[in-house]
């Protein structure tokens, strides 16, 4: 008897897309996967539009930055059962915190980066961008996701390799929970 | 009444994306617009930090492109130590930047955009993705994650890691190519060129007949390319000058310098992205629209210099060349999957002449200075256009001020034209007040935005004027030359 194919997800959020890449270095190592799961949302292998129900495992690459990476990750959390944050920026906020060095500066940090960006690095139509349900506010600190939501798991590394999340998957597949320790699995960088 | 349609988020793209579809009265595509709903503000906080600390930061811009980042920011500190790399630091670097551009290609053909042409526009959501493709045609798929593995390992072999290595540096790399390292790249070299040859040939074949259509919609328009060339405008990738091109295949400007870019780049912001609009500043906004890229690079170079890429760019300009440039120019927007795989078998003969080459193995691999310049401009061609970095720095060589132009960003006029065209040819019939578009018409919207590869993460970044002051300094500090333009 075969064991149902687990609802499988990948998410990004606030990051580079290297730890999704890091994934895809799983290679051929992929048909296997595919043995055990579906994919039933990735920004990189599915055209799903909305992040399903009943999903039983998610990756979550990224912090959450912006008002769109706040909803998706509350809406993630409500329908996944086992949520792992997926490399640095999940784990910690990484580069993309960053940022927040500029929360103390007049203004804060979400308008000393657009200021920037936006009114003293443009020749033309110098604005924040803004359009209300298309272009997300960004979040005035950029949050590791554990602040935001309760996570099961956390993946480091940037990005964290193949191997590692190979080590992590496999005892998921069979239906086991992984042990991560030691610096193979659990360094940062 | 007017409506709108939102497609969120655009997937089987590097970042985050939506598309807005704006119909009229009469239920008609008045416009449709591509945004990016991304911004992370890295001009911004690299501020303060050591100049050599650009490459490790601005390589977490983008886990597809990486590489892109690491050239430039090394690049960018040769000039502020004012020292040329050595030699085979410079021949390392362009392996790096051949192997990422074939990586990074395989991954936007056989992972992204094939299962639209090979499982079929119609083709259920659910499964047109890579692992439907691997289900579908298990060796296809198998070849083509291999190809991505094996720029994937050439990048590791040269780098120690396949994402996010720390291994260009200004003066040149850290460490040199290993026999073994050298070894195993001509063992699967044979393996790459044939599956490319296969990927080929299979495109060609849907190019003669179903994808006609989407040849000759998905964003067909005259505009300007832009891309490095080499000496006698050869194909280039890491070293060379800036050429422009009209669609009739002329030269509107050549030789320009990375230095003097502000003169002709300019980027505009509209409220509705967080992407920004560069233009080519002599011909104003938006008429200074420009596309980069593998579709650019093949259409401003002269030849690529390697017998088997050269016979591909030959039938690519028979094939689809327009004929108001004598065959010269390809202007469809789709033909950029095509010209990745062109450049796929420039990178893969590039890499065999270079591992070929015994002096890769001699002398040093990195010139050491101190900090001799203020400010400084590098380049590379990333996968997807010209990648542009500008510091400057203070005497202690922290950043003071960082601009980046990112490739994808100066597709931007291109990609809100592409989907506007889609809109219009597939979705020609009004659509009633309470009806929805099918799901394949949208697809295919986004397939437009998907012959761009774009990367959106690497996308969002500030561009523009900063006055610039290069300066040359001797090893103890004198200056010998100066340039300034405000
Ligand atoms: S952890 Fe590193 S590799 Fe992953 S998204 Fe963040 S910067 Fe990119």
């Amino acid at each position: 008897m075969t064991a149902p194919k687990l609802r499988f997800a990948t998410v990004w959020l606030a990051g580079c897309s290297g730890c999704h890449m890091s994934f895809l270095d799983l290679d051929e190592w992929l048909f296997e996967l595919a043995k055990h799961v579906d994919i039933v949302f990735s920004p990189v292998a599915s055209d799903i539009k909305t992040y399903p129900e009943q999903v039983d495992v998610c990756l979550v690459e990224g912090a959450v930055a912006n008002a769109d990476n706040l909803d998706l990750a509350l809406q993630l959390r409500q329908r996944t059962r086992l949520v792992i944050s997926f490399g640095d920026c999940a784990v910690t906020g990484n580069v993309p915190a960053l940022r927040n060095l500029w929360a103390e500066v007049d203004g804060g940090s979400r308008q000393s980066v657009l200021d920037r960006g936006y009114l003293e690095l443009a020749d033309r139509g110098a604005q924040h961008p803004h359009a209300p349900g298309i272009v997300p506010e960004l979040l005035e600190r950029v949050l590791p996701l554990h602040e935001v939501i309760p996570v099961d798991l956390f993946l480091p590394g940037c990005p964290p390799s193949a191997e590692r999340i190979r080590a992590c998957l496999e005892p998921l597949l069979r239906g086991e929970r992984p042990e991560l320790t030691g610096p193979d699995l659990l360094r940062f960088g | 009444m007017t409506r709108t349609i939102t497609i969120d988020p655009v997937t089987r793209i590097e970042g985050h994306a939506k598309i807005t579809l704006h119909l009229d009265d009469d239920g008609r595509i008045a416009d449709a617009r591509f945004h990016v709903v991304e911004y992370r503000g890295f001009e911004t906080f690299c501020e303060g930090r050591p100049f050599t600390e650009m490459a490790g930061i601005t390589a977490r811009i983008c886990g597809i492109c990486p590489v892109s980042h690491l050239l430039a920011a090394a690049k960018t500190g040769d000039k502020l130590l004012a020292v040329q790399p050595p030699p085979a630091a410079r021949k390392l670097r362009r392996m790096l930047n051949l192997a990422q551009i074939c990586q990074s290609h395989a991954l936007s053909f056989f992972h992204l955009s094939s299962p639209d042409f090979l499982l079929g526009w119609e083709s259920d959501p659910a499964q047109r993705n890579v692992f439907g493709l691997m289900a579908a045609d298990p060796e296809l798929a198998r070849a083509g994650i291999r190809l991505r593995q094996f720029g994937q390992q050439v990048l590791e072999l040269l780098g120690g890691r396949k994402i996010h290595s720390a291994w260009a540096v200004p003066g040149g790399v850290r460490t040199p190519l290993s026999a073994e390292a050298r070894q195993w790249i001509l063992e699967r070299l044979p393996e790459a060129r044939a599956t490319v040859a296969l990927a080929l040939e299979l495109y060609k074949k849907l190019l003669d007949g179903p994808l006609q259509h989407e040849q000759r919609c998905f964003g067909d328009f005259p505009s300007l390319f832009m891309g490095l060339v080499g000496p006698g405008g050869r194909w280039e990738c890491i070293d060379g000058l800036i050429r422009f091109i009209d669609s009739d295949g002329l030269i509107v400007a050549d030789d320009l310098s990375e230095d003097d870019y502000a003169s002709f780049l300019g980027e505009a912001v509209e409220s509705w992205s967080y992407l920004k609009f560069p233009y080519y500043k002599p011909r104003g906004y938006p008429d200074g629209l420009y596309r980069v890229g593998p579709l650019a690079r093949l259409n401003v170079c002269e030849a690529i210099g390697t017998p088997w890429a050269d016979a591909e760019l030959a039938e690519f300009r028979q094939r689809s060349g327009t004929a108001a440039s004598g065959g010269r120019v390809v202007t469809s927007s789709f033909a950029y999957h095509h010209a990745r795989l062109v450049e796929i078998v420039a990178c893969l003969e590039g890499i065999e002449q270079l591992v070929a080459d015994d002096s890769l193995m001699e002398g040093r691999i990195r010139a050491r200075a101190s900090l001799n310049a203020h400010e400084a401009v590098g380049v590379s061609e990333a996968p997807r256009g010209t990648l542009f970095h500008h510091y400057k720095v203070d005497d202690d060589g922290l950043i003071t001020r960082v601009n980046l132009i990112i490739a994808t960003g100066q597709n931007n006029l291109a990609m809100n034209r592409t989907v506007v065209q889609i809109a219009r040819e597939f979705i020609s019939e009004p659509v009633a007040a309470e009806a929805e578009i099918p799901e394949p018409l949208l697809n295919r919207v986004e397939a437009g935005i998907r012959c761009f590869d774009p990367c959106l993460s690497c996308s969002t970044h500030a561009a523009g004027q900063m006055p610039l002051r290069i300066e040359l300094r001797s090893a103890d500090g004198a200056l010998l030359a100066a340039r300034q333009r405000q």
